[in-house]
């Protein structure tokens, strides 16, 4: 995800920095707003269940762990890259991961520091890029890559900084929109003019990349590919559901790092 | 970000030995289950019980008992009680519903539910409030995950932070991601969260004993449809009965405040001669008929299940069965949210479990009050109607095993539990 239209609130806060009453305030506002599930980001939060279904899932596989047991992924340290508000670090957290929340946009760090905190959750939450962190040779057993990119503007350079992020043997989850007619009016057409779920101009039609795309950048970034699945959306349940073939409109990969 | 106000007033959720998951207030039979539900799923539950332990314990029989529908026995077994429950519980093997009047006995117009019509098994099963009980007050103390606090109130209750806060009233405040109201239908649960309920009076009382007979049931049960108000004849172990009648409030305190002689001569006539003799075999009860229906199943941090969400007309013994399938739904999604790492007790969660049990409800609530209308009453066109009616139910297998299905719990989105399958 990325931060799509939170007004910049110009504080410079991250881990030990100070700031005012009112900041936090606004901070406070801002954090309700990414945790509104009927808000602004409700499509979110609508494929939030599917997306951690799917991500749940593929760590307790690649790792061996036992998702019926307390805490299952306590002891591996996980990176989830345009964090916004901390809708998918604060799961992590709870199942017992070691969390790096990293967002490009500063103004989305204190409001997930405060949404944190007010979970009883200790997350590292820090205003930087994946690049940045690649080049300060941070590992990470897990890397979540979700809806960040059919954003970026180098994908393959940004492909190839998240593989260096993993150890040998990590596993990277990565999500985006296929791009063909349907993903152009659900995406686009019905996500930001019809259901006004998102603000116009949130993504660009032409920055989706397809399945099989997207499968050659994560090689060509030194990845092995192997997984894909769709989050389907049903108009008559009003929900997503992971789909084994229909990956049309949003769709997931999994990818390990070779050993 | 020091906030230190901030992580006083919310403690740490996580990384405590002592966290607590859930606050389940009220212990009673759909509470219970609740909490036997989520700790299989492996949730820390606190039950806070009004009701001291002993009253809730094991005592003789006492004429209360409950039909559960196949599928509430499934769960039952998939909570692992179902083995204890077994030898005590009746089979329903066939269900006879006829239209009759005192007197007269049953129209010849008559529906018959045969369980060999249903690849399941029995439809249902009789079991004994006497052995139901105490079944699910071990399960809870035996469970780690559970801490079950008889004799104990709630005093307040807080839903609207980060996590709730639950006020008992030795003073303590507990906290946790979710409250559950399973306090009945007059329980204050609701009404602390701002849940209004509405109420429809049938302006009628059901009578409810237990009796023994000279024949043999063979697991049949009965339903009559009056003028008054139905009356159900339920199987027990042995040669005994459930029976649960209505009449107008005026006849039913009448009735009631009749010493055992005199009840039983009131009974015999509606009862009819085909079991031979009867006797009162456990302690009478009266219950005004009504249905109550929460405005909303949840709140903030807080859903409400069993009677606190919704108390309908027992007439078809679907009171305890709807609160099963509330207990299945939301520990089913509560359960899972806890598996992928999200808060039980947010909005979208909750949402999950509201949206679920909202057609079920609506559906139970329309079909339990107008059936009884429909059958509460001497009209005779209506009377001619229905009985060509339930002829017609009777005449085509396929609506008679819609019916069946419908009853035994198992049909619509069904929750897990209810399949049997544990979460």
């Amino acid at each position: 995800m990325t931060d799509v239209q939170t007004p910049d609130t110009g504080a410079k806060p991250g881990p030990g920095g100070t700031v005012d009453d009112a900041e936090i305030a606004k901070f406070e506002a801002m954090a309700a707003d990414w945790w509104d599930p009927t808000g602004k980001f409700k499509p979110l939060h609508m494929l939030n269940p599917v997306r951690l279904d799917y991500i749940t899932r593929q760590i307790a596989a690649e790792f061996g762990r036992d998702l019926m047991a307390e805490r299952p992924f306590a002891g591996l340290r996980l990176l989830d890259i345009g964090c916004g508000g901390g809708l998918l670090c604060e799961p992590m957290a709870r199942l017992g991961a070691t969390v790096v929340g990293a967002d490009a946009a500063a103004r989305n760090i204190p409001v997930a520091q405060i949404h944190a905190q007010h979970s009883g959750l200790e997350i590292d939450y820090r205003h930087t890029t994946a690049e940045a962190l690649a080049d300060a040779g941070e590992v990470f057993d897990v890397v979540l890559n979700m809806e960040v990119v059919e954003h970026v503007a180098d994908p393959l350079a940004y492909l190839t900084a998240c593989q260096k992020l993993l150890r040998p043997g990590g596993l990277m989850i990565a999500s985006t929109l296929n791009r063909n007619p349907k993903s152009f009016v659900m995406g686009i057409v019905g996500a930001e003019y019809v259901m006004r779920w998102l603000p116009r101009g949130t993504h660009d039609w032409r920055r989706f990349i397809t399945p099989d795309e997207l499968f050659d950048l994560l090689r060509r970034a030194g990845l092995d590919p192997v997984d894909r699945k769709g989050f389907s959306f049903n108009p008559v349940r009003w929900d997503f559901s992971i789909s084994d073939s229909d990956l049309s409109v949003n769709y997931v990969t999994g990818s390990v790092k070779p050993a | 970000m020091d906030n230190p106000a901030a992580a006083a007033i919310f403690p740490p959720m996580t990384d405590r030995p002592n966290r607590t998951d859930a606050i389940i207030i009220g212990g009673s039979l759909n509470g219970a289950a609740l909490a036997l539900a989520l700790a299989q799923g492996g949730l820390r539950v606190q039950v806070i019980d009004a009701l001291p332990r002993a009253t809730q314990a094991a005592t003789g029989f006492d004429g209360r008992c409950y039909a559960m529908a196949l599928a509430s026995m499934r769960m039952l077994r998939a909570l692992g009680l179902w083995d204890r429950l077994e030898p005590g519980a009746q089979p329903i093997l066939d269900i006879r519903v006829s239209d009759g009047r005192a007197g007269e006995g049953p129209s010849p117009l008559a529906l018959h539910f045969d369980h060999a019509e249903l690849d399941e098994g029995p439809m249902g099963h009789m079991v004994e409030d006497r052995h139901l009980r105490p079944a699910l007050l071990d399960a809870l103390d035996a469970h780690p995950l559970i801490a079950h606090r008889p004799a104990t109130r709630v005093t307040a209750q807080a839903t609207d932070g980060p996590q709730a806060a639950v006020t008992l009233d030795s003073g303590e405040t507990i906290h946790a991601a979710l409250v559950v109201g399973a306090d009945g239908r007059t329980g204050p649960t609701a009404a602390r969260a701002g849940i209004k309920r509405r109420v429809t009076d049938y302006r009628q009382t059901a009578l409810v004993c237990a009796i023994e007979h000279d024949k043999p049931h063979d697991g049949c049960a009965h339903q009559f449809f009056m003028p008054s108000g139905p009356l159900a004849i339920l199987p027990l172990r042995g040669n005994r009965s459930s029976i649960v009648w209505s009449e107008t409030h005026a006849q039913a305190k009448a009735i009631n405040a009749l010493d055992d002689a005199a009840y039983l001569d009131v009974l015999r006539p509606r009862f009819g001669s085909f079991r031979g003799d009867i006797r009162l075999a456990g302690a009478r009860y009266t219950y005004p008929l009504n249905m109550t229906l929460a405005d909303s199943f949840t709140a903030a941090r807080l859903a409400l299940v069993g009677d606190a969400a919704r108390g309908v007309h027992p007439i078809a013994g679907q009171g305890l069965n709807a609160g099963l399938r509330d207990v299945a739904a939301l520990a089913e999604v509560a359960v899972a949210a806890h598996r992928r790492g999200e808060d039980i007790g947010q909005a979208d969660v909750l949402d999950r479990y509201a949206r679920w049990r909202r057609f079920d409800t609506a559906t139970l609530a329309m079909a339990t009050d107008g059936f009884n209308r429909l059958f509460s009453n001497d009209n005779p066109f209506l009377r001619l109607g229905r009985g060509l009616g339930l002829a017609a139910v009777n005449a085509s297998p396929a609506l008679r095993r819609a019916f069946m299905r419908e009853a035994a719990g198992l049909s619509g989105d069904v929750p897990r539990l209810l399949t049997g399958a544990r979460l």
